[in-house]
């Protein structure tokens, strides 16, 4: 059985944590073993917030090693330049939200808000995918459920049947978005396939 | 059943299912989850105590009554609640008695890194460490067993990443435990001197005991390896060895105090080297070194702050995994949230070039730009100790250029005997009180300002106000700190008087189900770009506000941050702000 680590990453407020409960209680459900952890400071919204998921037949660390992640999916364009280093060396998969949120710091003039993000990320993997989620997850009837779609992009590169996902996204859903959430699942699912 | 659930959940759960009826706690970051998951079960008495002190004596009481009880804690507030805790070895415990303390190693959201198994050893009680949920859950059943076995409080060390990692836990059912018999025994619980050199010599003995049961206990383990490399590891640190010495023999510490020399000595013999790999202090290196052997840990291992795999890997094997270069990005500060009535205050503040002793809550991000308004903050309830001294260092007159700040909840804590000994000592210090009507910091606890018990029940509800004159403040002022004109005048015209005042700044936490109700009732704010002044002026910038910022040489206010305050229209100086 496989070993997948996968790193989560985006700003507090994005959906991170719920992302990352969805990923993880498909893998318990699939017969994993799992183990989740998020790195954040004080913020309550607005920080940077990693979450780090890893899932294999027996798990020990709950954080992943530098060099040892398999994914990068990403909520924000710059939270992604954060994380690549805890990639491994050779073709990583790295999947990104096509969204700025540029932070307070930099209109305060004390910061740059980094240029170039597609061609850095090209430059250490060829399977970069650049999503723009929000305006995906609009057409389908709720900007909020980027997060879910991103979920979907993911689900190509894994072994979890797709009925196992989606109870699991039903099951964590507010009941009046359970439905757009599994749209925006199968719609993120199928960017990949076609 | 399986559950996906946190360390802390694990921990709640298990200490239901060993049939606790009393449990007890001061809400503090990584530890607020185990009173809120246990506040879900009926069987379960539980409170938000006012401090750490407090709810270890409620807990405590509740044990020597006879019942199953526990107190859970942050690391610092087990220093609040030390005073107990010392007393607690010595006269032991009826009822199964459980203090549990979560670390935070690498100060996620804490003052300092403090190894609370050094507490342990200095209190001279049995700590219990596990390494990641389903242990969480597994040894907090047998935390109670040892402590009704020994008639002693355990303590139990969480750490953030324990605490909040979340893995699979197999879960089962509530065994009721029956509240045992009270019988009056002073000798054993009144600590009076006499009384009390008796309990030391209990006490020595109880710890010989709980040694030999160290090395038997199922809490401390050897695993068999393939090479000759011996690991001693506890808590986290285990985990992340595991993932990098694949093949080496393990003894799995689960109980580091007594630690189990019987157990080590068996070790020792099946390996040629040992290696001890712990986060924060060399607690597990010393037990070892004291019985004269020669172990490594330190040596390679930093103490200071949270370890990882790539820690352990490169301090020890001295190379790393092939990975990509770190690349760098933007920083994101933590800042105050769009609509947090802390930011009319520390606007005010930094406005007045006040000198301003800070204090632990979410207010803390006062001291940051663009405010940069605070000069200290030191633990919880210290910023109207520390403005006294600052008075009594400096003068009078420097009094009436600085003040003190501190939150509801934090007041409440141990901030209130602070402006009780202000007015006693004749001080002049003029205290703000943050009223958000909530513990916003570590996720919206009640405490006794809010009115709400933890199980969300009506209670009384402590009126700030009269508290401050009831503690001798004669002075006290009420402010709306949205209105920034106002709470100016009111700051100015206090800070500058001759006697103590204290000012309450009262409005909800934005985040609160009521902000968010009254706030989705606004209209957000915009600016006309037209009359913008943009990058020359940045007055709204300087509000601090996260859904504000430059776009395109002009101010931007996001749509999806802003909650319709009112604070940046009221600071831009062409109404540029609609």
């Amino acid at each position: 059985m496989k070993e997948f680590n996968i790193i989560i990453s985006g700003v507090g407020g994005q959906g991170i944590i719920l992302s990352s409960e969805i990923l993880a209680l498909t893998a318990m459900e699939s017969g994993f073993d799992v183990k989740k952890s998020e790195v954040h400071g004080m913020a309550q919204r607005g920080g940077s917030v990693v979450s780090h998921v890893r899932i294999a037949k027996k798990v020990y660390s709950p954080l992943i090693e530098k060099g040892k992640g398999d994914i990068l999916l990403s909520f924000e364009k710059a939270e992604t330049l954060r994380w690549v280093h805890y990639l491994k060396k050779n073709s990583p998969i790295i999947i990104v939200n096509d969204l700025e949120l540029v932070p307070p710091i930099v209109s305060l003039g004390l910061e740059e808000y980094p240029k170039n993000v597609e061609e850095t990320l090209r430059k250490i993997t060829e399977k970069l995918y650049f999503i723009p989620a929000v305006d995906l997850a609009e057409k389908i009837g709720n900007a909020r459920s980027f997060n879910i779609l991103l979920l979907g992009v993911l689900s190509t590169f894994l072994p979890f049947e797709e009925k196992i996902w989606e109870k699991v996204i039903r099951e964590n859903s507010p009941t009046e978005y359970s439905e757009i959430n599994v749209r925006a699942f199968k719609k993120g699912k199928n960017l990949i396939k076609s | 059943m399986k559950l996906l659930i946190s360390g802390n959940e694990a921990v709640a759960r298990g200490a239901w299912e060993a049939g606790v009826k009393v449990a007890c706690a001061y809400p503090g970051t990584p530890s607020t989850e185990i009173l809120e998951n246990l506040s879900k079960y009926p069987e379960v008495n539980t409170e938000w105590s006012t401090n750490e002190k407090v709810a270890f004596e409620v807990a405590y009481g509740a044990a020597i009554a006879g019942a199953r009880s526990v107190v859970s804690m942050k690391h610092v507030g087990l220093n609040v609640a030390a005073d107990p805790l010392f007393s607690s070895a010595y006269a032991g415990t009826k009822g199964g008695f459980v203090i549990i303390s979560c670390d935070d190693p690498g100060m996620h959201s804490s003052q300092n890194e403090q190894d609370t198994r050094r507490y342990a050893k200095f209190a001279k009680i049995p700590i219990i460490e596990p390494s990641d949920a389903q242990e969480a859950y597994d040894f907090i059943k047998l935390a109670f067993e040892i402590s009704e076995k020994f008639e002693t409080p355990v303590l139990f060390r969480m750490s953030t990443r324990v605490s909040h990692t979340k893995g699979i836990v197999e879960v089962s059912e509530r065994k009721e435990v029956p509240v045992k018999d009270y019988v009056k025994n002073p000798s054993q619980f009144i600590l009076l001197p006499a009384n009390a050199r008796e309990r030391h010599k209990v006490l020595e003995e109880k710890l010989l005991k709980l040694k030999e049961y160290s090395s038997e206990s199922i809490l401390n383990r050897i695993e068999k390896g393939k090479n000759s490399i011996g690991i001693v590891s506890s808590g986290v640190a285990y985990n992340y060895a595991k993932e990098v010495f694949k093949d080496a023999w393990f003894l799995k510490i689960g109980m580091p105090f007594p630690f189990p020399e019987k157990l080590f000595k068996k070790f020792y013999k099946k390996v040629k080297k040992i290696i001890v790999i712990e986060e924060n202090e060399p607690f597990l290196e010393e037990e070892i070194k004291i019985l004269g052997y020669k172990v490594e840990g330190k040596k390679y291992l930093p103490i200071c702050d949270e370890l990882n795999p790539d820690i352990v890997r490169k301090s020890i094997k001295k190379r790393e995994l092939p990975h990509p270069d770190p690349l760098k990005t933007v920083r994101r500060p933590p800042q105050l949230c769009p609509g947090c009535p802390h930011t009319g205050v520390f606007y005010c503040l930094s406005k007045l070039k006040v000198t301003v002793t800070g204090d632990i809550g979410c207010y803390t991000l006062g001291a940051l730009p663009p405010f940069n308004a605070m000069d200290t903050c030191i633990c919880m309830g210290a910023s109207i100790g520390n403005a006294l001294g600052f008075e009594k260092a400096r003068g009078k007159d420097f009094s009436k250029r600085m003040v003190a700040v501190i939150g509801d909840s934090t007041f409440l804590h141990s901030g209130v005997t602070g402006l009780i000994n202000i007015a006693y000592n004749k001080g002049t210090v003029k205290t703000i009180i943050l009223d958000n009507r909530t513990t916003a910091m570590t996720g919206h606890q009640d405490h006794p300002g809010t009115g709400k018990t933890a199980k969300g029940e009506k209670t009384k509800e402590i009126n700030l106000k009269e508290l401050a004159k009831a503690c001798g403040i004669e002075k006290v002022y009420e402010v709306n700190p949205y209105d920034i004109k106002e709470t100016l005048k009111t700051l100015k015209s206090a800070i500058e008087s001759e006697e103590a005042a204290v000012i309450i700044s009262r409005a909800p936490c934005a985040l609160l189900k009521e902000s968010r109700e009254y706030f989705s009732k606004k209209e957000k704010k915009r600016v006309l770009e037209e009359k913008c002044l943009g990058e020359k002026c940045k007055a709204c910038i300087r509000v601090g506000c996260p859904a504000i910022s430059i776009r395109n040489g002009k101010a931007f206010i996001s749509p999806l941050l802003c909650v319709g305050c009112d604070l940046c229209t009221q600071v831009c100086p062409v109404t540029a702000i609609v």
